[in-house]
């Protein structure tokens, strides 16, 4: 057994699809590096920390990127988002079996400023694209540096969020609401708060995820052949959008005023929400079967 | 940012498939992109590195590691944010490894 928040983005690779089956699309050799950076004398990298490619998974042909957070915290640049919006066209064009995204990223890289924003608003178009073309789209969340910002969002675009109790999605990171909103708002120090807040166990309770596995590469690999293999129409209906809303709301309207995440898990009937954080998966998986929300009226 | 670039010559040892990658571009840290390059048998490195002043340092460590190895044909291009020597050192020596036959032998 081995972490898969511990792996690069070069390690998961191999852990996750078919191994030895990889095949990269602007290769590191390839030296496409972000011009941005090089402007601003700072230090760039061979694959402006994303992996894209074609693999195999579980036999059939699955395309996939991997964004490395160590890289700038994963934050989409220029080339990395025009990496991996070529992968998901590429994807289309070739027919793919479905698309893997093993994602990690703060979100937009700052540094290069509306080429960052435009890059990551032309990888959720891609992604939708993807979809419109009937080919499923995997989101997979489980690194150090969580999928906020940007990537928050386009993970949102996925067919499937498979996300492990470490990972973190939200679209504002702790850091910046504390700066925006002030300390008392939110302790982004406190990081028993920061993953009641945006990590996977939250995250899957509120029904923003569809899957959480243990911290352990093999696991999301099952998890993303199986997510795989449950998707009968990938495509997204103005139906499922009006649902998506209509839950929003209802959301929005039952936790009114609560402040704290555990008062929303007691609002979906979690008599005791102190235990948790503190539950594996497997025994969390069994409590959020009965509690979960809009698990009742199979929503998603 | 600093440019730094070395070459050495009388390497006997081969380097054999595709280009390797190790490391990340983080604080402390470096990614080594290692190739087999016809260079007349040379062993080319670039190193780009945010730590500006240290040429000395890394052309003992770059000799160094030209010793351990002696590779010939190899092209290593460097991007580094600070890695110590310590840390240089142990990623050139798993980006050559990774293109070495398992039967060939270590570090001289």
């Amino acid at each position: 057994m081995s972490s898969y928040l511990e792996l690069t983005a070069r390690q998961r690779i191999p852990a996750v699809f078919d191994p030895g089956s990889f095949e990269e699309f602007l290769p590191p050799s390839a030296r496409v590096a972000s011009p941005h950076l090089a402007q601003l004398d700072s230090p760039v990298s061979f694959d402006d920390g994303v992996v894209v490619g074609r693999a195999r998974l579980g036999g059939h042909t699955v395309f996939g990127a991997a964004q490395e957070g160590g890289f700038m915290g994963g934050a989409v640049g220029e080339v990395h988002g025009a990496k991996l919006v070529g992968m998901l066209r590429r994807a289309i064009d070739e027919r793919a079996h479905a698309v893997l995204l093993l994602l990690e990223s703060g979100g937009v890289r700052l540094h290069e400023a509306n080429a960052g924003l435009i890059a990551v608003s032309e990888v959720m178009r891609a992604m939708l694209d993807v979809r419109a073309a009937g080919i499923p789209v995997i989101a997979v969340v489980g690194g150090a540096n969580g999928c906020f910002g940007g990537m928050g969002i386009a993970a949102r675009c996925a067919n499937t969020v498979i996300m492990s109790e470490e990972g973190r999605l939200a679209m504002s990171g702790p850091e910046v609401i504390e700066t925006a909103s002030g300390v008392e708002e939110f302790d982004s120090r406190d990081r028993a708060l920061v993953w009641r807040t945006t990590g996977g166990k939250h995250r899957y309770l509120l029904g923003d995820c569809q899957m959480l596995v243990a911290d352990e590469a093999q696991a999301f690999r099952d998890a993303a052949l199986a997510a795989i293999a449950a998707i009968r129409d990938p495509r997204l209906t103005l139906d499922e959008l009006l649902a998506e809303q209509a839950m929003l709301t209802r959301r929005l309207d039952s936790t009114a005023g609560l402040q704290e995440p555990m008062d929303i898990w007691k609002g979906l009937g979690i008599d005791d929400p102190a235990r948790v954080p503190m539950l594996d998966a497997d025994a969390f998986l069994q409590l959020a079967a009965q509690h979960r929300a809009g698990v009742a009226t199979g929503e998603r | 940012m600093e440019t730094l670039n070395y070459r050495f010559d009388g390497g006997d040892r081969s380097l054999a498939g595709m280009p390797q990658l190790v490391g990340v571009v983080g604080s402390g840290n470096l990614e080594v992109l290692v190739e087999p390059a016809p260079l007349k048998g040379a062993c080319e490195i670039e190193v780009r590195t945010a730590a500006v002043g240290f040429g000395a340092t890394w052309q003992a460590v770059m000799a160094d590691f030209h010793a351990r190895w002696r590779l010939a044909d190899a092209r290593i291009s460097i991007n580094d944010m600070g890695a110590t020597p310590a840390v240089v050192s142990l990623r050139l020596d798993q980006a050559v490894e990774s293109l070495l036959p398992p039967a060939s032998g270590g570090p001289a």
